[in-house]
């Protein structure tokens, strides 16, 4: 293999898989900057993957091409719902975000094989026609080198997802929505002094990690399973959470923790057919994600890089 | 209108807490251009009336008239919306944002949905300059000193054009000086045709700043007065509801051997800071040696190395005669240690354990607490039962978890604790923070029992009265080092804030 | 609103909790046009209506009683041990690695020696984050959770390249273990209808009580939930944090390991490639969860899942109802329990008349004027 043909493979293939990790991770940032823990991406995501193909299925001969992408839609919608739960246990009733987070985690795989059953009464759908597929920018693909490493046959969710980021980030950071959402994170007591509210806030947050969250599960789906089943979503979603810590919970961050967390799977996925990683056991690509941020925890430990009150209830007195 | 000049009236105001009325029937009038103190002990009720009338809490009833119109304070937008600004006692500060981030939260200026940094800069200077109110914009707040980090809570109020300003125990961090120069802020404040109210329970401020004084006690109006017209002790006296004794009564005690002995203490704090540079001093039998300065000049350190919570870098702990440098905290408290720390339900108690669980604390291993790992409750429970009489420690019962018991009685059972052991050294660290007081002078006569039985007693206080009154001899730490030794009666308050800001004395023997 | 005492609150809390669970599962399977009578009824009938439910429903309580104890026992030093998973399969692959390895010993040797082998993969599992939590103060939620695929992968790894092949039987399967260090008795199964039922009930009911004993009497339970309560004053009191995070985490995974030699030695006689992180580390937390952290509510919860668990097998064949509603229920149960305050918002404490309630109220608001948070 060439050595451009090796580096687009693994470029397009680090691509595909880290779209799902991208939006989902985004999500995270947003639900703990906003101050709830949310470890129930995972969950989240299970439900976007489930109405996803389910939406895939129904109306693929109705959309066509764009099937997916409202697919995607629909398990974002299906994620913010879903969210809901995690939103009302956490702000209004006081819940633990590590329990309310595992109830999400242990709700979503039997609620949407339950489901599968109920409809197509079996384990597990059948594939998809629509999938995501691979996609060449016009122009841009013709370029020589840059142009088949990175614009042709290659994600589309990715570079969609690269975009989103930029936007959120700018959300997060420049304007007034962002300020106050982070402020509800650092120091909620003080946010509410200031007539910010807090309730209000967060629920923005956890929502629009579950519509985040859905969609990165939509994605997983509809570009890499391709169907869905018990064990369509397995670990991707905190693989994401752990991408929001390894990026210290800046979207930035955590686009850049996801593209090397995609990488490291496509690895344990691709690496028999590429020079050098064939000779790596893939249990090192496997776990690599997940050994990276214990290490990113244990070094960046005490330089207070999560917001300050993420995790904490904020009960307003009456 | 009746009287243009009443900026607010709050008349008979209630608020209870399922049962508990924090607030019954007060009343409060606040002039156009004055400074109005709202005195009151701990617990009287005054920061809940404060929080009523910035929209915090809702009254369970009265009325609230702002400039002579009846209002709703239903949340802080209305009360800011009013001109009603809060400086809280507990700063309500973002410490990752930086100060002009935290003096435009909640009333952001913006260019479409971008938020209008520059703008916001241009005017918070312009406020800075207008009232001497010096802080940088771009310093994130966690790294700013306290003394600036309550100018930016001034500034908030002031950018939010609030003409009512509401200061909850403003002083409370400040230094002497730093006292002085806040109250010269708030009188140039009310000059400008601002409105003051400064809650406080320290009679002097009130004689310096304030033009009247309401008082207010265990949640009831007291009444309201021209502070020229009344005396000290008749403040204390309406405060407190009885006659205070001002002054404690310290009877000679024949001083013992020397119990502690710190010589050229060192320690670094987590970031690798020097903390404490040097520290030296020794404490005898029978005396009580006072620690004055500004939170977070080396108090921490010094009573966290001295029970072993803290790593020494260098200089050595004597107690009794024995090397206690670096030695395990349960080592050092065997030795003859009591600690009395700062921050009762952090550090002290465990508060959803019982009565009788959080007086074994420091026994529970010994026998006949337990014997081979295996605890004996009878023996804890006549323990606890014991300590319950003996110190006047008011519970239901000592199998309820002290969580509900009240600030002043989960603070006994620290004392009970502690005291009973018969230490001879004895750590009491801002041991009556918080507390009204009858809980106060309580806590004040044990300490003199203890020390008329010949313990020494180490006393780190940021209240200076509390050190002035109790001490046999005051040291002073600043910046991490002893600035001057002195004898509470042969010093003044204005020369102990010299030596809290570092102003070395001429010829101390320590320093 | 009804007055009660707290003790009875503690009580009725999860109960609301299982009848709001069972009612979610209800309404789902109305909406989807199953018969949620007879499902519950059928799923009862065959969990408990014959000597073969009844064996296999307390077969499966086994693990989970270890897991759940694992749970609780972190739970009461402080941490969420989100990782019994992968501090079971530890254990599972451990105890079944041991026995394969060493078919010739005396079973009086082997038995105890492949339990101790998966208690130690246990610990050793959990051990690393109470030890990053010791160290350094690194969360365990996270590192737990990362712990699960970091196992999950790797024994996919040592049974695949490391394992010696004559002990599997392909790539994905091990060889079945040998009486010597089975924990199946002939007689138990037998008596009841040839169920996978083993000794390990009566490790795990001996377990209940060592837990029972060693939290509630002991000067080291003390500890335990001392620094779980507040880390600041025991520290304060003379207690080693550092030592109680290590002791509690590796007793933790320790039960959980037990979990998984469970379902080694007992249940299936083998270990088999996992894709996913295993089930009783999941249920484990769900029972802790639901049995508030108490020896008896462990016991009881566990039993209450297993019934589900087992029953929902008899429920899918007998009423044609898809098995994963038990799930949900469980899953939802567990939603109920963390929003408990709302539940317990439904009953109104009959202390409130004396006066301990009050002063918890005068409390807080001395603590808007104190300054003590």
């Amino acid at each position: 293999m060439s050595l451009v043909a090796i580096l687009s493979l693994l470029v397009s293939s680090t691509f595909v898989y880290s779209a799902p990790l991208i939006f989902t991770a985004l999500g995270g940032v947003y639900s703990e900057n906003s101050g709830v823990t949310n470890i129930g991406l995972e969950g989240i995501m299970t439900m976007g993957a489930f109405s996803s193909i389910v939406f895939n299925l129904t109306f693929a001969d109705t959309f066509g091409k764009l099937t997916p992408w409202l697919g995607a839609l629909v398990g974002g919608i299906v994620g913010l719902i879903f969210s809901l739960l995690h939103a009302v246990a956490t702000i209004n009733f006081h819940a633990d975000h590590i329990i309310s987070g595992t109830v999400l985690n242990l709700m979503a795989p039997p609620l949407g094989v339950f489901l599968i059953k109920a409809i197509y009464d079996k384990g597990q759908t059948a594939n998809i026609n629509q999938s995501f597929g691979y996609f060449s920018f016009p122009v841009l693909a013709n370029i020589p080198v840059i142009g088949p490493i990175f614009f042709k046959n290659t994600s589309a969710p990715a570079w969609t997802a690269i975009i989103v980021t930029i936007i959120l980030w700018w959300l997060l950071y420049k304007t007034r929505f962002g300020l106050r959402l982070r402020s509800c994170g650092e120091n909620p007591q003080a946010a509410d002094t200031l007539g910010i509210n807090v309730y209000g806030l967060r629920y923005a947050g956890v929502l629009i990690s579950g519509f985040l969250g859905g969609i990165g599960g939509a994605i997983f789906a509809e570009a890499i399973s391709g169907n869905f089943s018990i064990s369509t979503i397995v670990g991707q979603g905190f693989m994401a959470l752990a991408a929001v810590i390894f990026g210290k919970w800046n979207p930035i961050g955590a686009m850049l923790a996801s593209l090397f967390f995609g990488f490291a799977q496509s690895i344990s996925i691709i690496g028999n057919q590429l020079p050098f990683f064939n000779h790596i056991p893939a249990v090192y690509m496997q776990i690599a994600p997940y050994v990276i941020t214990i290490v990113v925890l244990v070094l960046f430990f005490g330089k207070s890089v999560a917001p300050a009150a993420d995790g904490q209830n904020y009960i307003k007195s009456k | 209108m009746e009287n243009v000049t009443n900026v607010i009236e709050m008349r008979h105001i209630v608020k209870d807490f399922n049962g508990f009325k924090a607030n019954d029937d007060i009343n409060l009038v606040l002039h156009h251009g004055e400074v109005l103190a709202l005195l009151g002990e701990n617990g009287a009720g005054k920061s809940t009336l404060m929080s009523i009338l910035s929209g915090l809490l809702a009254p369970t009833a009265g009325e609230i008239l702002v400039r002579g119109h009846h209002v709703t304070v239903k949340n802080p937008t209305v009360a800011k919306n009013l001109g009603i600004g809060m400086v809280h006692q507990h700063f309500m500060l973002m410490n990752s944002f930086t100060v002009l981030e935290n003096i435009i939260l909640g009333h952001e200026i913006t260019r479409g949905p971008k938020l209008d940094l520059k703008k916001a800069q241009t005017q918070i200077e312009e406020l800075s300059k207008c009232y001497g109110l010096n802080v940088d914009p771009n310093k994130k707040v966690g790294e700013i000193t306290v003394a600036q980090q309550q100018r930016v809570e001034i500034l908030k109020v002031l950018y939010r054009g609030a003409d009512i300003l509401i200061f909850d125990e403003p002083t409370a961090v400040l230094t002497p000086q730093e006292i002085t120069e806040f109250i010269q802020i708030i009188k140039e404040l009310a000059e400008e045709g601002k409105s003051i109210i400064l809650i406080t329970h320290k009679l002097e401020e009130i004689k310096r700043a304030a033009d009247r004084v309401t008082v207010i006690r265990a949640g009831k109006s007291v009444g309201t007065f021209n502070v020229a017209d009344v005396t000290d002790n008749s403040l204390a006296e309406l405060m407190v509801g009885r006659h205070v004794n001002m002054r404690l009564t310290k009877p000679e005690v024949e001083l013992g051997k020397t119990i502690l002995d710190v010589t050229n203490l060192q320690i670094k704090n987590k970031q690798g800071v020097a903390a404490l540079k040097g520290v030296t001093f020794n404490l005898r039998g029978g005396e009580i040696l006072g620690v004055a300065g500004i939170d977070g000049n080396g108090q921490d350190e010094l009573v966290e190395a001295l029970t072993g919570l803290r790593h020494v870098n260098a200089g050595k702990i004597m107690i009794n005669g024995r090397d206690m440098t670096n030695q395990k905290v349960r080592k050092i408290t065997e030795s003859g240690v009591a600690h009395i720390p700062a921050d009762r339900q952090k550090y002290g108690l465990i508060l959803p354990f019982t009565v009788a669980d959080n007086l074994a604390l420091q026994n529970y291993y010994q026998q006949p607490f337990s014997r081979h790992h295996l605890l004996h409750r009878d023996v804890i429970n006549q323990h606890a039962q014991k300590l319950v009489e003996k110190f006047d420690i008011r519970t239901t019962g000592i199998n309820l978890p002290v969580s509900d018991l009240s600030g002043g009685n989960q603070q006994k059972i620290i004392i009970a604790r502690e005291l009973d052991r018969d230490s001879d050294l004895i750590i009491a660290f801002q041991p009556t923070r918080g507390l009204d007081v009858g809980a106060i002078e309580y806590i004040h006569k044990q300490l003199l029992q203890e020390r008329a039985k010949g313990k020494a007693i180490l006393l780190i206080s940021y209240e200076l009265d509390e050190i002035m009154q109790l001490s046999d001899r005051i040291i002073v730490l600043h910046d991490g080092n002893i600035s001057g030794e002195v004898k509470p009666e042969a010093t003044s308050d204005e020369e102990l804030g010299l030596l809290m800001t570092g102003v070395k004395k001429e010829g101390t023997t320590l320093a | 609103m009804l007055k009660v005492t707290p003790r009875t609150k503690r009580i009725l809390v999860p109960i609301i909790s299982i009848l709001a669970g069972f009612l979610i599962g209800a309404v789902i399977m109305l909406i989807w046009n199953y018969n949620p009578i007879q499902a519950y009824s059928s799923m009862f009938a065959s969990a408990l209506g014959n000597m073969n439910g009844i064996g296999e429903t307390i077969r499966e309580a086994t693990p989970l009683i270890f897991t759940a104890i694992g749970f609780a026992i972190a739970s009461s030093a402080g941490f969420f041990n989100i990782g019994l998973p992968g501090q079971a399969q530890a254990g599972w692959l451990a105890s079944i690695w041991v026995v394969l390895a060493n078919p010739n010993l005396p079973k009086i040797v082997l038995l105890p020696l492949a339990i101790v082998a998966g208690i130690i993969a246990g610990a050793v599992v959990a051990g690393i984050a109470g030890w990053l939590r010791a160290q350094f103060g690194t969360n365990e939620v996270i590192t737990t959770i990362m712990l699960n695929y970091i196992v999950l992968y790797s024994c996919q790894y040592l049974m695949q390249q490391i394992m010696s092949s004559r002990l599997r039987i392909d790539t994905d399967t091990t060889k079945t273990i040998a009486a010597n260090g089975s924990l199946k008795i002939d007689w138990l199964s037998s008596f009841f209808g040839d169920s996978r039922i083993n000794s390990g009930i009566f490790l795990a009911l001996i377990a209940v009580v060592i837990y029972w004993y060693l939290m509630k009497k002991t000067t080291t339970g003390f500890e335990i939930r001392s620094v779980g309560a507040n880390p600041y004053a025991s520290r304060y009191a003379g207690m080693s944090t550092k030592k109680n995070i290590m002791l509690s985490m590796l007793l933790s995974g320790g039960f959980a390991g037990l979990g998984g030699v469970i379902q080694g030695l007992g249940t299936y006689q083998n270990y088999f490639t996992q894709t996913t992180s295993l089930d009783i580390g999941w249920d484990g937390l769900s029972v802790a969860l639901l049995g508030g952290g108490t020896a008896i509510g462990i016991l009881l919860a566990a039993l209450l899942f297993s019934i589900l668990k087992i029953g929902g097998l008899g429920m899918q064949t007998i009423a044609g109802i898809p098995y994963e509603i038990v799930s949900i229920v469980i899953a939802a149960i567990i939603f109920f329990i963390a929003i408990q305050y709302v539940i317990g918002r439904l009953f109104k404490n009959k202390q409130a008349l004396d006066g301990a309630v009050v002063k918890k109220e005068a409390r807080v608001n001395v603590t808007d004027n104190g300054g003590q948070k």
